[in-house]
């Protein structure tokens, strides 16, 4: 690892103003990506810019319209444990249990997540399946606009996610196959029955990051079983393809695990 | 035997220091003034070097030196060796690329040390090497062995044309044709054996340390044998005399055979520290110990069987091509031929066996010994061959084995071996009876009404270890005698030193041994003292690898033992005025046999050292050593049966019951012994579903970290059910045969044999990955077969 200085933000303007102030900064909310990649060298900034303390940033609270709002400094073991979650989209409760260890559960973040943007990290599907709603400093964004690509999101570089949103679904459900070898997901499949309908949005899969699924999407809007979504499957086109699975393996994950998500929804 | 003597489940001495994290690591150790250092390495996996320029790297803070290869080698130090002598088939001696410990012309692997950076810090010692401007002119790259023999592959060495280190062959050529021609029933299969990165939990490290006063070093360092180390250091990189020299290897948390050998780094720090006046210390991280430890397997072969109209074995003959990376590690010659094929026999009774090895260069990492150490290897093509010949023949896979086991020993294979004891349908009937083998039918039954496919496939293995007869493997060409030594010291209070060559790494010495002694002479394990990995205290000794410590190096205990028993016999004897041969050690007591005339051991030792009433003419003192050469490998074997079953959907294996029976000869501690087979297992495991060590064409390595390599877990394997049955080693004093390697040995044929089993196809390769076992299950069409 290269030198770097450490600050710990009290607050969302804190942080921004330390931002703005460092040479090369870069926020930090858990660290689970950014520390591993600058131990191996492979990042460098002059300033890091801890989020995790930001007591505006941290908790989930479940609002007046049912929906659940969590701070983006919030873990994922926090996520995964909470009554709240489990009840009203015990499909994203089971989602955060699954994100990688133990360690990386009680310091990784959604925020930092989903800033990040993994290709193969779990809840850009949730998000992007349930609709969520992403809070920032500046503005708020759906989901649908917020992921633009592989470690692409719609942030500006000074930007802080500061919350994220979710409305309430029914039948949500998480099915990860994971590599074998980081266990980041090969292809991950959020379900949910959401107000506007069946959403199916697959992770880890795909060249452009999180995407949805259509066909299977309208499949399952007239017949919520596991059954529908046999012989529908992403285009082999755009899925990932490296050592540990071809294309055309990841697309045929997709349609399995989107299978056993619906087959674990009820 | 005593409640802590040979055979009880003594919990390990040794883990209270390592639970509490109070062990001692080569990178726990620090001294005054030290410097740290950082290799300078390769980027490149075949190039010229033009320039190494270090002028901004010199400058930046805490540096003191930047070192490379002219300058190593105007000091003299020799390039690195590899100590086993091969012999082509037409009798010309193996043809070896030079290896400097720095190379400053043509580097030839990614990851290949080019210069050392020495700092204040770690951190300003990796700046600082980040900051030397290595320019290249890139060459030409081959990764596979088979690709490297063809007509204009790249060449690495002048010195081996067309890549060849040596066309190595063993057994006789035309007596095995001869059987093929007359044979019944030909199989043919080819088969490889992937490449392994061995992974041990501590990465390499070194501490060297030079006193220009006394001209001294003293290098702590991550080794399985400190004194071989010593010799090698000593006796060709021209470091220092032995004397001059003290290596100390501390606790070292696990080597798997990566820790046997001499590294570029070790030897460079001990060069540098002189240099620069100053301690130096290296510690590998994980990305280095991927790129530059010695890894392990990596053969491409073709094996053929004959038989006669009765289904009996007549003929073997199989042909393999090694991939010894870009240059030859300490004993990587040896770990091809005469660990490998050596073994190709098996456990079973076949007349004529002709075997071709060649080795050869590729711009890939160096290969060498890794756990089994071409005994893995010999047993993936024997197990993988006697399963699919018994289904080509329509016999059941036990079935086929029982009719060529042997079953007279001594039995002299044509390679060599002279298996001295075993009893192979022992171990094959324990284990199938255990996994209720009949019961298969129903079980796979019970999986395709659910959708999944199910297999069972099994591996009775055979090793050679506790190598070995020094004479034997020194006509086999081994630079080193490998017996091992020991002495007993006993204090004048009657507690007890043992120093042992043998070196702890994992393997629970400090526990095992001492239940040894506590067997012989009925004291606590708590009043013995196992010392061991340091040149200085330990006089000489050949190390830990091959499973040799139990069957060398506790054997050499044991001769020690019984010139310390004598002599102790002697005094009681004479202090009891009782005969010399009346005298019975038992429960820490001299006894007089059928008097109540006793005396305790430490009574008897404090007389050896008060001296006031000894014998006349004896000599003061208790301590004895002993040198133990063995007269013959020993032969751990066994049978292994794994069940799996396939979710067609994903490809993913699960291996739902596996079987070891093992023959280990006598078990000293049958917790340990376990703890070793489970260890093995998950490594062979590892091998046969999960790890494989990938290169791209440029020779860059694709599976540096834990990202992709996938490195077993917990969860990727059952709950191993085992048993032992019991030949006793007639080679040595204790009967024991080895335990260490036998997991990783016998494991992957049977894992192999049962997911081929359950897709029903005859070839696969290593690992059966999810992705594998779904493409052949597609290219197969047997999921529809399946519902």
């Amino acid at each position: 690892m290269y030198e770097t200085k450490y600050h710990r933000a009290s607050s969302v303007s804190d942080a921004a103003a330390m931002l703005k102030n460092a040479d090369d900064g870069k926020l930090l909310s858990g660290g689970q990506t950014l520390i591993p990649t600058m131990k191996q060298r492979l990042a460098a900034p002059s300033d890091l810019i801890d989020l995790r303390h930001i007591a505006e940033m941290s908790g989930i609270t479940k609002q007046a319209d049912g929906s659940i709002r969590i701070g983006a400094a919030t873990t994922h073991a926090e996520v995964a444990s909470n009554d709240d979650i489990k009840t009203a989209l015990s499909g994203l409760a089971d989602l955060a249990g699954m994100i990688g260890d133990p360690h990386v559960r009680h310091m990784g973040t959604i925020g930092g997540s989903i800033a990040n943007n993994d290709p193969a990290a779990d809840y850009p599907a949730a998000l992007l399946a349930l609709g969520a709603t992403i809070e920032t400093n500046k503005r708020e964004f759906s989901a649908s606009n917020f992921f633009t690509g592989m470690f692409e999101t719609a942030l500006d570089e000074d930007e802080i996610v500061t919350a994220v949103i979710l409305p309430v679904a029914a039948n949500t459900a998480y099915a990860k196959f994971p590599n074998p070898a980081s266990r980041y997901a090969m292809a991950g499949v959020f379900v949910a029955k959401t107000s506007a309908g069946a959403r199916v949005a697959v992770t880890g899969a795909g060249q452009d990051g999180v995407f949805r699924m259509p066909d299977m999407e309208k499949a399952l809007d007239s017949n919520w079983a596991a059954e529908a979504v046999v012989g529908i499957a992403p285009a082999e086109d755009n899925m990932l393809s490296d050592m540990h699975g071809t294309a055309a393996y990841r697309a045929n994950l997709v349609t399995v695990m989107a299978k056993r998500a619906v087959a674990a929804s009820a | 035997m005593t409640a802590e003597g040979i055979g009880a489940r003594v919990l390990r001495k040794e883990d209270k220091r390592f639970l509490t994290g109070n062990g001692r690591y080569t990178d726990d150790m620090t001294m005054p003034r030290m410097g740290h250092a950082a290799f300078v390495r390769s980027t490149h996996a075949h190039a010229r070097i033009t320039s190494i320029n270090t002028d901004d790297a010199m400058k930046m803070p805490g540096v003191d030196a930047v070192l490379n290869g002219h300058q190593l080698v105007a000091d003299g130090i020799g390039n690195i060796i590899c100590g086993w002598m091969i012999h082509s088939k037409d009798g010309s001696p193996m043809n070896m690329g030079a290896y400097r410990a720095l190379e400053s012309e043509i580097v030839r692997y990614v990851g290949q040390a080019i210069a050392i950076v020495i700092a204040d810090t770690q951190q300003q010692a990796r700046d600082a090497a980040d900051a030397v401007i290595v320019e290249y002119e890139e060459l030409p790259v081959v990764v596979d062995s088979l690709d490297a023999l063809k007509e204009g592959a790249p060449q690495l060495h002048p010195e081996a044309a067309g890549n060849l280190i040596y066309d190595w062959e063993i057994g006789e050529e035309a007596a095995t044709n001869e059987a093929f021609a007359n044979a019944a029933h030909i199989t043919t299969m080819d088969i490889d054996n992937n490449r392994l990165v061995p992974n041990p939990m501590e990465p390499r490290a070194a501490l060297a340390h030079f006193d220009p006063a006394e001209e001294h070093y003293t290098l702590y360092t991550t080794s399985q044998n400190p004194h071989v180390a010593r010799l090698v250091l000593s006796a060709f990189y021209n470091v220092a005399p032995e004397n001059k020299l003290r290596v100390i290897a501390p606790d070292v948390g696990g080597g798997f055979g990566s820790k046997i050998f001499i590294y570029p780094e070790e030897i460079a720090c001990l060069w540098a520290t002189k240099r620069v006046g100053r301690p130096v210390k290296w510690t590998s991280d994980r990305t280095e110990a991927f790129l530059t430890d010695a890894h392990g397997r990596d053969h491409h072969t073709t094996a053929e069987l004959a038989l006669d109209a009765n289904n009996k074995i007549t003929g073997f003959r199989v042909k393999t091509v090694a991939n010894l990376g870009a240059y030859m590690s300490l004993f990587s010659s040896s770990v091809p031929t005469y660990l490998y094929a050596t073994l190709l026999s098996g456990q079973y009774n076949i007349p004529h066996i002709y075997a071709n090895v060649k080795a050869v260069y590729t711009n890939t990492t160096p290969v060498d010994a890794y756990r089994g150490a071409g005994r893995p290897e010999a047993t993936y093509v024997v197990e993988r061959m006697m399963e699919t010949v018994a289904k080509e023949v329509g016999m059941s896979p036990a079935e086929f084995r029982r009719i060529n086991f042997i079953r007279q020993f001594p039995h002299q294979t044509p390679v060599i071996m002279a298996y001295d004891a075993g009893d192979y349908e022992a171990s094959l009937d324990a284990a199938m009876k255990i996994i209720d083998y009949d019961g298969f039918a129903q079980r796979r039954a019970q999986s395709e009404a659910a959708g999944k496919l199910r297999g069972i496939g099994m591996s009775c293995y055979i090793e050679a270890c506790g190598i070995a007869p020094s004479q034997a493997v020194g006509s086999l060409g081994a630079g080193v005698g490998l017996w091992e030594s020991a002495e007993v010291r006993v204090n004048a209070v009657g507690t007890i030193e043992v120093l042992t060559g043998s070196h702890s790494h994992g393997q629970g010495h400090e526990t095992t041994f001492a239940q040894l002694v506590s067997d012989r002479l009925g004291l606590p394990t708590e009043s013995i003292s196992i010392v061991h990995g340091d040149t200085d205290k330990v006089q000489m000794g050949m190390g830990t690898y091959g499973s040799r410590s139990g069957a060398v190096g506790m054997s050499a205990i044991a001769k020690a033992l019984d010139k310390v028993e004598a002599k102790a016999k002697k005094i009681a004897a004479h202090l009891m005025e009782a005969a010399e041969g009346d005298i019975e050690i038992e429960g820490g007591e001299l006894k007089v046999a059928g008097t109540d005339k006793k005396l305790t051991f430490t009574e008897v030792a404090l007389a050896a050292y008060t001296a006031h009433n000894l014998p006349e003419g004896m000599e003061p003192g208790l301590k004895e050593g002993a040198f133990y050469d063995p007269t013959n490998f020993t032969f751990p074997a066994g049978c292994y049966i794994c069940e799996v079953e396939i979710d067609p959907d994903t490809g993913v294996v699960s291996i739902e019951n596996f079987v070891a029976a093992d023959d280990f000869g006598t078990i000293i501690n049958p917790m340990i012994v376990e703890g070793q087979v489970h260890g093995g297992l998950v490594q062979g495991i590892g091998q046969a579903m999960l790890e494989n060590t990938q290169y791209d064409e440029e020779g860059q390595l694709l599976t540096a970290s834990y990202m992709d390599y996938t490195m077993p877990r917990a969860d990727n394997v059952p709950s191993f059910k085992l048993e032992t049955t019991v030949t006793e080693c007639p080679g040595n004093p204790l009967g024991m045969k080895g335990c260490g390697e036998a997991g990783a040995i016998g494991s992957p044929p049977a894992v192999i044999n049962a997911v081929t089993d359950a897709l029903g196809i005859r070839d696969m390769n290593m690992p059966a990955s999810p992705n594998r076992v779904w493409q052949l299950i597609q290219d197969n069409g047997i999921k529809q077969a399946a519902e």
